[in-house]
């Protein structure tokens, strides 16, 4: 292994043994979280049907966008979170010094968190089987669009986390737009039962795509193409990872 | 064939502007391979943002600097590899223990098992062995400040910056940390120190720059800026609470509790013509001492601005 490699490998170990050493936190409390939602919205949604998704139950239909976005949410939460903890508690000069460069930093925040958004999605569907086993119809179009997605939020943490300069600027960013954006994107009803305006507004949502690419990745069926989903996520996370990248490379708001 | 540079560090012409405020002013000045080298200044001199520059931390608004040839923007991972910095602040990482941290660090620089035997022995010159497990949370202050030197050395770097690591610690630790650092010294690692207690630069330092807003005011070996310093002092107390002619009235640096302190220019104020002015008013003395300038007497003359030493390069 050269010394490079080494450096990226070792910021990496680093990222995942963070959240591993408060898992409770990191995976377990976000799963706790979806299974309440679950049992909440199917104990009270029970027997309906969804538009346009013949044959599927609420539940069925409801648990791939709950695991979608809770992978969202902690991608997301993953690399801010790591990021702004560094900055405060001051840290973070421990990696600016080292000879580690942007695409180290992106590869191995971004890597971190998919291992996170792996961690959380399996635990979710592990507990979620005893109750609705779900088909995996097109695995490929699933691993396609979980990578896309979770590197997509990873990179837009790493934006946040370095325009951040306090606990609540990342808590300001979550709550006005991951929140709001995650849960208006089709996780709890197809886009098919909502009024023309919104059905529309949905259509410009990325995290839309996300949620439902991944249940297509399960039924083989969704409101929109796959085609579509993949080429909106694919191009939120070129656009996302540029931005992130370019503030790396120029070290904006990290090296002043 | 490429030669290997002289110099450990080379600072060329570096500029850094906040807004207005110019926090250096185009600083330039080289540190040899080997050297023990003090930079000094009082605080908001522009020697943390220097130092940040030369670690990466900061970026210079105009200028250049390299470690060992190699240049810190455009080479950096070469550079940065070549370089330990004991940062200013008590900064830790709280998930991990002492060992993992420094092990941590290591890997970042491309170190990996091969310097655990180092990490044991500084653990043990540190006194840090008892530690090795806790998690860095429940260090005290000192202790931490060992970690930051430990981790700043774990990839044994020929060149050290060390940012006031002394401040606010016990004796003991001042002790430790002089002792490791001569010993690297002598191994041949250049040490670079910033601090606030003269006395240690004085003591560890072969050459000195002194920095003060934003520029280089001195830059010179320790001994040559002592002796350039024109004055020694001479403290008086006198017999029967007696009061000094009017003649040496303008030497008084210092007066406290019946005891003058004069401030002799060595050519145009010789001791005996002290003596003869006093013994010419009828007054006895007391206690008499001489004491030679030291560093804090030329860093207070030179950062004070009333200073005509020239900086020499």
């Amino acid at each position: 292994m050269s010394p490079d490699q080494r450096g990226f490998s070792t910021l990496l170990k680093k990222e995942i043994m963070r959240f591993w050493a408060v898992l409770a936190q990191t995976v377990t409390a976000p799963v706790i979280t979806a299974l309440l939602y679950l049992l909440v919205f199917a104990q009270a949604l029970q027997g309906r049907s969804v538009n346009g998704y013949d044959g599927l139950s609420y539940t069925e239909f409801l648990v791939p966008g709950l695991v979608m976005m809770t992978v969202i949410q902690n991608a997301f939460a993953n690399t801010s979170s790591s990021l702004i903890q560094s900055k405060v508690m001051g840290n973070i000069v421990f990696t600016l010094m080292a000879p580690l460069g942007p695409l180290d930093w992106f590869g191995a925040y971004v890597i971190a968190a998919l291992v996170r958004s792996v961690l959380v999605a399996l635990a979710m569907l592990a507990v979620t089987w005893f109750f609705v086993p779900l088909p995996v119809r097109e695995p490929g179009a699933l691993l396609a669009v979980f990578t896309l997605s979770a590197a997509t939020l990873a990179a837009l943490g790493l934006i946040a986390g370095i325009l951040a300069q306090k606990f609540d600027h990342i808590a300001a960013f979550t709550n006005f737009f991951i929140t709001p954006l995650s849960f208006l994107s089709g996780v709890f009803y197809s886009v098919h039962s909502l009024p023309p305006f919104w059905f529309t507004a949905s259509h410009f949502n990325p995290f839309f795509y996300m949620i439902d690419g991944f249940r297509y990745g399960f039924f083989g069926q969704a409101d929109v193409p796959i085609f579509q989903s993949l080429l909106w996520i694919a191009g939120a996370f070129v656009a996302v990872s540029a931005v992130a990248l370019w503030m790396l490379v120029t070290g904006y708001k990290m090296r002043r | 064939m490429n030669t290997p540079s002289p110099d450990a560090l080379v600072i060329d012409e570096v500029r850094k502007s906040y807004g207005s405020l110019q926090a250096l002013k185009g600083v330039s000045f080289s540190i040899r391979r080997g050297e023990f080298f003090g930079l000094l200044g009082p605080n908001g001199a522009g020697k943390s943002t220097l130092i940040s520059i030369i670690a990466g931390l900061t970026r210079a608004s105009s200028g250049r600097v390299a470690v060992l040839g190699h240049d810190t923007v455009a080479d950096f991972r070469t550079a940065r590899r070549q370089l330990g910095v004991v940062p200013q602040e008590l900064v830790f990482d709280p998930f991990f223990n002492v060992v993992d941290m420094l092990r941590i660090q290591a890997g970042y620089y491309g170190c990996g098992e091969e310097v655990w035997p180092w990490i044991d022995e500084m653990l043990e010159r540190l006194d840090l062995k008892a530690k090795r497990g806790a998690s860095m949370r429940a260090l005290s202050g000192g202790m931490k400040r060992r970690v930051l030197i430990a981790q700043a050395l774990v990839h044994k770097p020929p060149v050290v910056i060390l940012d006031e690591p002394t401040a606010g610690v016990d004796v003991e630790l001042r002790r430790t940390l002089w002792s490791f650092m001569r010993d690297l010294h002598s191994q041949g690692t250049t040490v670079v120190l910033t601090t606030h207690y003269l006395e240690e630069a004085q003591e560890m330092c072969s050459r000195i720059a002194i920095l003060d807003k934003g520029e280089v005011k001195a830059l010179e070996p320790t001994a040559q800026l002592l002796a350039r310093h024109p004055f020694r002092f001479l403290r008086l107390k006198l017999a029967n609470g007696g009061l000094l002619p009017e003649s040496l009235r303008g030497l008084v640096a210092s007066e406290a509790e019946g005891v003058v302190e004069l401030k002799l220019d060595v050519k145009a104020n010789p001791i005996g013509g002290v003596f003869d002015a006093l013994r010419n008013a009828g007054l006895a003395i007391e206690d008499v001492h001489t004491r030679e300038p030291d560093l804090e007497d030329i860093f207070i003359e030179l950062t004070r601005g009333d200073a005509s030493l020239e900086p020499t390069r």
